[in-house]
């Protein structure tokens, strides 16, 4: 192939993502100006800050190895999160259902549809955290705070997730059945119920998962569970323990996602 | 579903049965629900709730709304200021946690990482960062580098690498594979390979990851306050303590504003990238 | 020159899928190679820039042996291997000019491929052979808003920006209708005449083949069975080669029979 190539003096460049050159430099100098504001402007101690590394060392060296020693401790601590897992999945799967239809555009009047839309906003506006702090404050501490917690968390998950798929379901087949002379309940029954329940099933184990990890997490503002003892562990010091804790909470999430992966592949 | 088999003849016609489930399916039905509700029923009777506050639970709570309503306006621009570096923690640490996640990305995904060290090192990678949650990270990071923004953005960080780690790398897995065949044939090194055919067709996804995991930080940061890395989290820890609920009902509507404005940009920013 | 000896491909246990084959390219002709879906046709091309691991045998290009080389050495040997794929393999999210610029890989050095920033001979290249087969107006355009044809020639510059020393085409226009396969089997006829490049094209319409290549090789069940002219390709011939196919899939580019092939490859 010969290699002698006209000159055609025509030059390429790649067109930029975006076409307007204002816009584009604008954008990026806005971007560099807001991280430089923002590093700048957040409060950072550095004294506190050197003091780290030798702090790290002394934590990491007083939390290997991990000590077991509480055992019973951890055993409860977990039994009770697996129990507030159950009991807030369940009555949350239970309330998302009838919020979802509330929450659907095809099925729900305006008015519902406005208030189903705003109880799902509120729910997941809030980290579970925030919530578990006002629960612990109105019921007082332990597991029925975190359980209120989780239900409000999954509701706030499922019924959102469920509400869509309620959007998405082919309209063909309520029609069928109201043609057929059925009437409301009859027609969720047999048009929307089927068309939604493999999705529903899915979301109820996923849940029960997150549930799990996040119960782990409430407990650390006392809405009982795994997370109470490792809050009390970090606040005597007790950094084996605590990292004891922690292996067991990853350990524990680890299984619990293989084996929620497993049946949701299954499903399919 | 099924129907049992058929006897012939003009009588079995007026006879015949149907059923939705089969035996055996009725059994596995009866079975799950049964071992549903054993669950159910060993939690509630072990679990160690003072049945009492139960029953008590509706009329506290309804106090406590109560108390929090009018919302008070007082201090509001501390509010302000906080709330804004709640974003800024967010922002920031997204920011960084993205950049950071894209070579762990690539290593953690089969057809992309060098050897099998290398993607057992990423997997590990991501899978301890997810498993293990915000709060717990900035609990360590408070303890080593004290209270402060600093640990609440590195929590953040560590947190986000898991969840853009695992995503991206699930979208560097699934390329097509026909480009990176052509690109193979005409003799382009690995990186080259990368760079024209793995990178442009993730991008998508990266953007849209990125994107989503800010929306979330944006709530997680909320709460870093409350176990002292910083944002609005202790300003809310502290008027709770001080049991100043309008305040704190200030606060909660701050931050559904919040939440509610980064959905719709996080939204708006998605449909664009796609 | 081509020069394949012996070319053996085996996966693992099985019976072999190209059995001792014998070829010679020389330089400046069109060869197309006809045959029945798991003739071998696409391995036997495969083989020649190692996208599949020959299992012993020899292939020489212009005096280098192929089947040795390893990493460097045999990313640059693959740039001198030009190849046009049935399915185009282009990158969708990058332009024409991009995805023609990655012809050039091979020889450009990391940086500039990163920011794109390619050598004016490139350009000027590139510009040269996308006018040639008319389309360079679409430098700027994303790949994947282009049409099949397009898209083809897009496959097909960027196998030349190589300038490569051989082309091999790997059922070009098994994806195109009729009237865009004749326009990119005579692009590739042109090309090979005008470029003076041996080209070796795996064909599935056998009429095309007779058309536009000047040399027939006809394979089945991985072994070359006939090797001639187009003239010389009777039906006798034909039915030596299809032998047991049945007759809608000879000659056809009928696009159903052969997406089941391409399926079951």
């Amino acid at each position: 192939m010969s290699s002698t190539v006209q000159k055609t003096g025509r030059t390429w460049k790649k067109p930029p993502f975006i076409a307007n050159p204002m816009l584009r430099w604008g954008l990026l100098i806005a971007v560099v100006a807001y991280v430089w504001w923002a590093i700048t402007t957040l409060p950072f101690d550095w004294e506190r800050i050197q003091d780290g590394v030798p702090r790290a060392i002394r934590i990491f060296k007083g939390a290997f190895p991990p000590s077991f020693i509480r055992g019973e401790l951890l055993f409860d601590g977990f039994m009770e999160s697996i129990k507030i897992a159950i009991v807030s999945t369940l009555l949350g799967l239970a309330l998302s259902v009838p919020i979802a239809f509330a929450s659907a555009s095809n099925i729900a009047p305006k008015w519902l549809y406005t208030i189903g839309r705003g109880v799902i906003i509120v729910a997941r506006s809030f980290h579970p955290v925030i919530v578990a702090i006002l629960f612990v404050k109105a019921v007082g501490f332990g597991p029925l705070a975190g359980i209120l917690t989780l239900t409000v968390y999954s509701i706030g998950f499922v019924a959102k997730m469920l509400a869509e798929r309620i959007e998405e379901i082919d309209w063909g087949q309520v029609e069928a059945i109201r043609a057929a002379g059925g009437a409301t309940f009859v027609t969720l029954l047999y048009a929307v119920i089927p068309q939604i329940m493999p999705r529903q099933i899915g979301l109820s184990i996923y849940q029960l998962d997150s549930n799990l990890r996040a119960s782990a997490i409430v407990g650390i503002v006392g809405a009982g569970g795994i997370g109470s003892t490792l809050l009390n562990a970090f606040g005597r010091y007790d950094y084996d323990f605590a990292l004891a804790i922690t292996l067991c909470i990853i350990g524990v999430i680890l299984v619990s996602e293989a084996i929620s992966g497993r049946i949701r592949r299954n499903l399919w | 579903m099924v129907a049992t088999t058929q006897p012939t003849g003009p009588e079995a016609i007026a006879n015949r049965e149907w059923s939705r489930y089969t035996t055996k399916e009725r059994w596995r039905r009866y079975g799950l629900t049964a071992l549903v509700a054993l669950a159910v029923v060993w939690s509630l009777s072990t679990i160690n709730i003072i049945w009492p506050w139960l029953w008590d639970a509706p009329e506290q709570m309804g106090d406590l709304f109560a108390r929090m309503f009018p919302p008070s306006l007082e201090g509001w621009q501390e509010i302000g200021w906080t709330l804004l570096e709640t974003v800024n923690i967010a922002t920031i640490a997204t920011f960084f946690a993205v950049f950071l996640s894209l070579p762990i990305a690539l290593i953690a995904a089969q057809n992309t990482t060098p050897n099998r060290f290398t993607l057992w090192l990423g997997r590990f990678i991501l899978v301890s960062s997810r498993s293990v949650n915000t709060i717990i990270w900035a609990l360590l990071f408070v303890a080593v580098f004290g209270p402060g923004v600093l640990a609440g953005i590195l929590a953040i960080i560590f947190r986000s690498l898991g969840f853009l780690g695992k995503l991206l790398g699930e979208a560097i897995e699934e390329i097509d594979r026909a480009p990176i065949e052509a690109l193979e044939s005409v003799g382009a090194s690995r990186f080259k390979i990368l760079v024209y055919g793995v990178i442009p067709q993730v991008m998508p996804t990266f953007f849209a990851v990125s994107i989503l995991r800010w929306d979330i930080n944006l709530r997680e940061s909320t709460v870093l306050g409350l176990v002292g890395a910083g944002g609005i989290g202790i300003i809310l820890q502290g008027a709770i303590d001080t049991f100043a609920w309008q305040t704190v009902a200030t606060i909660l509507l701050a931050i559904i504003g919040l939440v509610i404005i980064g959905e719709a940009i996080s939204a708006y920013l998605r449909k664009k990238v796609i | 020159m081509l020069r394949i000896k012996e070319l053996v491909k085996r996966y693992g246990e099985e019976k072999a899928v190209l059995k001792n084959l014998n070829l010679e390219v020389p330089g400046e002709s069109v060869v197309s190679i006809i045959g029945a879906s798991g003739a071998g046709k696409s391995t036997l091309l495969r083989c020649i820039n190692r996208l599949v691991e020959p299992s012993s045998g020899s292939i020489e290009l212009n005096g280098t042996e192929l089947t040795k080389l390893e990493g460097k050495a045999l990313r640059l040997a693959r740039r001198r291997i030009g190849m046009v794929f049935q399915g185009f393999n282009l990158i969708d999210r990058l332009t024409v000019m991009e995805n023609v610029q990655s012809g050039r890989l091979g020889y450009l050095p990391a940086w500039r491929a990163v920011t794109r920033k390619y050598p004016q001979e490139d350009i000027d290249r590139a510009f040269h052979l996308m006018e040639r087969v008319g389309i360079a107006h679409y430098a700027d355009k994303r790949a994947d808003e282009l049409s099949g044809g397009e898209r083809q020639r897009v496959g097909v510059v960027r196998a030349l920006m190589q300038e490569p020393e051989i082309l091999l085409a790997d059922e070009p226009t098994a994806s195109l209708d009729p009237k865009t396969s004749r326009q990119i089997m005579e692009l590739l006829r042109a090309l090979a005449s005008e470029l003076h490049l041996p080209v070796l094209i795996n064909i599935h319409n056998v009429n095309e083949a007779k058309e536009y290549t000047q040399r027939i090789v006809g394979m089945r069940f991985g072994r070359i069975i006939f090797d001639g002219e187009p003239v010389d390709l009777t039906n006798d011939a034909m039915d030596d080669i299809y032998a047991g196919v049945p007759a809608e899939e000879r000659g056809d580019a009928e696009s159903s029979t052969h997406l089941r092939e391409v399926a079951a490859r």
